[in-house]
């Protein structure tokens, strides 16, 4: 393990993330130089009995440099909140496009799902130059997916989605970790992460075991667990919502909120599915709790993207 | 029996009895409502409290000079840092300078003779002695993991050492707190002596006001949350459990409006201490008084908005995470203005280089990296690089340990000759303050660096590229352990060698100093009567004359 692996600038947003880095490395340089400074000259020039002259201080150095500093202080502490959050704002939005790859962390592993259908365990293959986003969520106790090369993390917590993008611009082999305590063997918890070309990726990604792809798999479950029995029957009795076109639409509920039907939300309806009921239903489904688990249920969804067409829909947001 | 009433108390010439006099037996140290007898056996209390976290996290920089251990399970270095957080914060940090110098000086530099309420400080030391004895519990049968955040639903459901009764400790611990944050604000307000208006406090009592404030608001925080984890850990209350309807972060929110400020806790009393020492060895007044009142009290204020930054990964709204970065941008405006003003202090003093001066200079250079970090962590973007790796471990080191014991140690040394009557030797005294400066930025100034790379914190085996840091981590902190033990003896034994120190060594012009060293049961033989602000030495600067050739003017006279 070389240390390229954590401090390569593997992306766009890293170089950025270093370039504010080393602004406010600068910056504070300057003051603390300029601070020991005076402290050393005053210290020397001011120790008890030398020759140097005393006596009051001259006005100025009484209010007006007080101000003067603690409005300096605050103007260059409000550019920097400024300039670090402009950074954070042009980073946080993922295209529609990008490709969607599902995390899920239990003690003491990661298991990634492709959009292909391939599972891969403590190790990442992603292609570069793609926007690539992560959905996480976690079996157990909360994780956090660390890749220092891309200078982002996020924490990963049970029965909750939450998301990172990137777009890496580097190939290569780079660390990955968990950032959260998360019991015993936490510091084992990690692997790798490969940013390969994108025909690296096809070959990679046609080499997998042959199977289905994650929307495939989530249509045979979709099948085999009995949510077609009603969602997907003509003749069924019960009166259930048709869930095509369902992802990223503006559901109204009995209570009269308006939610956007996004995965935290879809995945709750599977769980939980008396909370938030859309109007004009019955609260009538059964929970899958225990039934499904993190992988199936991500399949599930990917399934009910799929049936989306509608070409307006955006990705789903945090 | 016949009661004489006499029209006048009479006025003792001869001197009384020092307060170490009043009583010789261990009960009547247990039993005394002396706010200077009970500031001593916290004293001791957090010595001991101080070793124990100490040893435990020598065990861990030992561990981590291999990538892969040396002699440690990962379950027992787990349990270790654990161990090493919890101690470090509630039974040391946080009562460190007010249960000691707060309860020892509080009282004196206002003119009074004890605090408000004497018995709710005996009371508040039992009930830190009660939070010590479950954790001393915990210890003995095999520890507890969960860090000393004790994140939910690790803690509530997955760790499987002692968390019910390590909570327990800290929530009995933090009624301690309070108690002393209510004595504290109470004395303030009711118990100045004539004369003394709050802005002729000197900034002590000031930083002892601010800090009292913080701790009677959190502390029940943090009560409440730990009260909330054992009720879901004994007896599964589904309150943070996702699966049932609970929220995980919403301890985080609770755990860390309590857990921020207590950073405010750690560092307030520090800045209190500090601003005495530079005045008197500089020989100056505090350069901009009214300024460093406002700061420190905007801090205490402020401090309680800024949680959310400990939350930039976990997953909160781009909203909130803006909020909480701006919010923290604030609250190091009145850090820095005060960094400024000590530094002016310094400006045509007549500086002289006794032990608590050095140890107060090695506070201002730790101070100034720890808060300037502290503007790193508040930018999001840098925070997501740096969210728990040993660049956030450095960071509040440098502020918590670096800042706050450097103070501490300070005001030990500075205060000695108050409290004992007798000085420390004055050589190994600087020896071991210079010590602790090189030690301490030697632990933890590569800290920053590896952090940064991507070296996440807690974890037990690393990659093998981040051990150059590690070992030279290692070797500070036995440079800081020597640092740390040297005034333990050199202390220990001045107690009974050192020279008598006469009742005011510094020529400070505090209130405290102004009756004997050790100071009688009531601490003045008359009530004091404030005439001065604080800290006026001489306006244009002369050195402390040995011979009081140049006396200074005492905030009162009080003898």
């Amino acid at each position: 393990m070389n240390i390229d692996q954590f401090n390569t600038e593997a992306s766009r947003y890293a170089v950025r993330v270093d370039e504010t880095f080393w602004i406010l490395t600068t910056l504070s340089a300057v003051i603390v130089i300029l601070l020991v400074t005076l402290i050393v000259v005053f210290m020397v020039r001011y120790r008890r009995g030398s020759p140097a002259p005393r006596g009051e201080l001259p006005n100025i150095l009484k209010h007006e440099i007080e101000i003067g500093w603690t409005v300096a202080t605050f103007f260059l502490f409000m550019f920097f909140f400024w300039w670090a959050g402009v950074e954070i704002l042009n980073a946080d939005s993922p295209p529609a496009h990008a490709l969607e790859i599902h995390v899920v962390a239990k003690q003491w592993m990661f298991r990634f799902q492709q959009p292909s259908g391939a599972r891969e365990i403590d190790e990442l293959h992603v292609p570069v130059n793609t926007p690539i986003r992560l959905s996480l969520t976690s079996e157990d106790v909360i994780h956090d997916l660390f890749i220092p090369a891309l200078r982002i993390k996020k924490d990963i917590l049970p029965d909750r989605y939450t998301y990172l993008w990137f777009t890496a611009d580097k190939t290569g082999v780079f660390h990955m970790s968990c950032n959260q305590f998360c019991g015993t063997n936490h510091s084992l918890m990690g692997g790798q992460m490969d940013i390969v070309s994108k025909q690296d990726y096809g070959r990679w990604t046609s080499a997998q075991p042959e199977g289905d792809d994650l929307a495939h798999q989530g249509e045979k479950l979709f099948h085999t667990v009995g949510c077609s029995g009603c969602h997907d029957s003509p003749s069924s009795t019960i009166h259930a919502p048709d869930l095509h076109n369902i992802f990223g639409r503006l559901v109204q509920l009995t209570d009269g909120r308006v939610v956007k039907a996004d995965e935290a939300y879809l995945r709750d309806k599977i769980l939980l599915p008396n909370k938030d009921i859309p109007a004009g239903y019955a609260p009538d489904m059964p929970s899958f709790r225990g039934v499904l688990n993190e992988g199936q249920i991500v399949s599930l969804i990917a399934y009910l993207k799929s049936l989306t067409t509608s070409p307006n829909v955006e990705g789903a947001r945090p | 029996m016949t009661d004489i009433t006499l029209p006048f108390a009479p006025v003792q010439e001869t001197g009384q009895a020092s307060y170490l006099d009043e009583g010789h037996t261990l009960l009547s140290w247990l039993t005394t409502h002396d706010h200077k007898r009970i500031a001593i056996l916290y004293a001791i209390s957090i010595t001991l409290a101080f070793f124990i976290a100490s040893v435990a996290i020598a065990l861990v920089r030992l561990e981590l000079l291999e990538p892969n251990g040396l002699f440690l399970s990962s379950d027992a270095y787990n349990r270790l840092f654990t161990l090493h957080g919890i101690v470090m914060v509630w039974f040391f940090l946080v009562p460190s300078i007010p249960a000691t110098m707060g309860n020892f000086l509080l009282p004196m530099m206002i003119g009074a003779h004890d605090v408000a309420f004497p018995r709710l400080n005996l009371l508040s030391w039992y009930l830190y002695v009660i939070g010590a004895i479950f954790t001393i519990y915990v210890i003995i049968s095999g520890g507890v993991d969960t860090g000393w955040t004790f994140y939910p639903p690790f803690s509530t459901g997955f760790a499987n050492g002692h968390v019910v009764t390590a909570a327990a400790g800290v929530f009995v611990v933090g009624f301690s707190s309070i108690a002393t944050g209510v004595n504290f604000i109470t004395t303030t307000h009711m118990l100045r002596a004539p004369g003394m208006t709050w802005f002729r406090l000197p900034l002590f009592v000031w930083s002892m006001y601010a800090v009292s404030l913080v701790m009677v608001l959190a502390t029940p925080v943090l009560t409440m949350s730990l009260l909330l984890i054992i009720a879901e850990r004994a007896f599964g209350l589904p309150i943070f459990d996702a699966a049932q309807g609970g929220d995980p972060l919403l301890f985080q929110h609770l755990f860390w409006f309590y857990s921020h400020p207590a950073v405010y806790i750690m560092i307030l009393p520090a800045m209190g201490v500090v601003s005495e020492i530079f005045a008197c060895f500089a020989r100056r007044q505090v350069f901009g008084y009214a300024f460093m009142v406002y700061a420190m009290l905007s801090i205490a204020v402020i401090g309680f908005m800024v949680w959310g930054h400990h939350m930039f990964v976990a997953g909160q709204s781009e909203l909130a995470d803006l909020v909480f970065s701006f919010l923290t941008f604030i609250v190091a405006v009145p850090s820095a203005i005060k960094v400024f003003n000590w530094t002016a202090t310094l400006y045509r003093g007549q500086i002289s280089f006794e032990a608590p001066m050095l140890y107060a200079l090695g506070f201002l250079g730790l101070f100034t990296i720890g808060g300037l970090t502290g503007l790193y962590l508040a930018s999001i973007p840098i925070d997501i690089q740096a969210h728990d790796t040993y660049f956030v471990v450095a960071h509040f080191h440098f502020i918590m340990v670096g800042a706050s014991v450097s103070a501490f140690m300070a005001g030990i040394h500075f205060w000695w000759p108050k409290v004992t009557g007798r000085l420390y030797h004055e050589f190994w005294a600087q020896f071991a303050a210079i010590t602790m400066f090189l030690g301490f930025n030697m632990t933890f100034f590569p800290q920053f660096i590896m952090g940064w790379e991507g070296m996440p914190r807690r974890y037990h085996y690393y990659p093998a590229v981040f051990q150059i840091w590690h070992v030279l981590s290692t070797a500070g902190a036995s440079v800081l352990a020597v640092a740390y033990i040297m005034p333990l003896i050199y202390l220990t034994w001045s107690l009974r060698s050192g020279e008598r120190a006469g009742d005011n060594p510094w020529q400070a012009t505090g209130l405290e100093w102004q009756t004997t060293s050790p100071p009688p049961k009531r601490n003045f033989e008359r009530q004091p009567v404030v005439t001065e602000p604080p800290y006026m030495y001489h306006e244009t600067g002369h050195p402390r004359s040995p011979d009081d050739s140049r006396p200074v003017k005492p905030q009162g006279n009080a003898s």
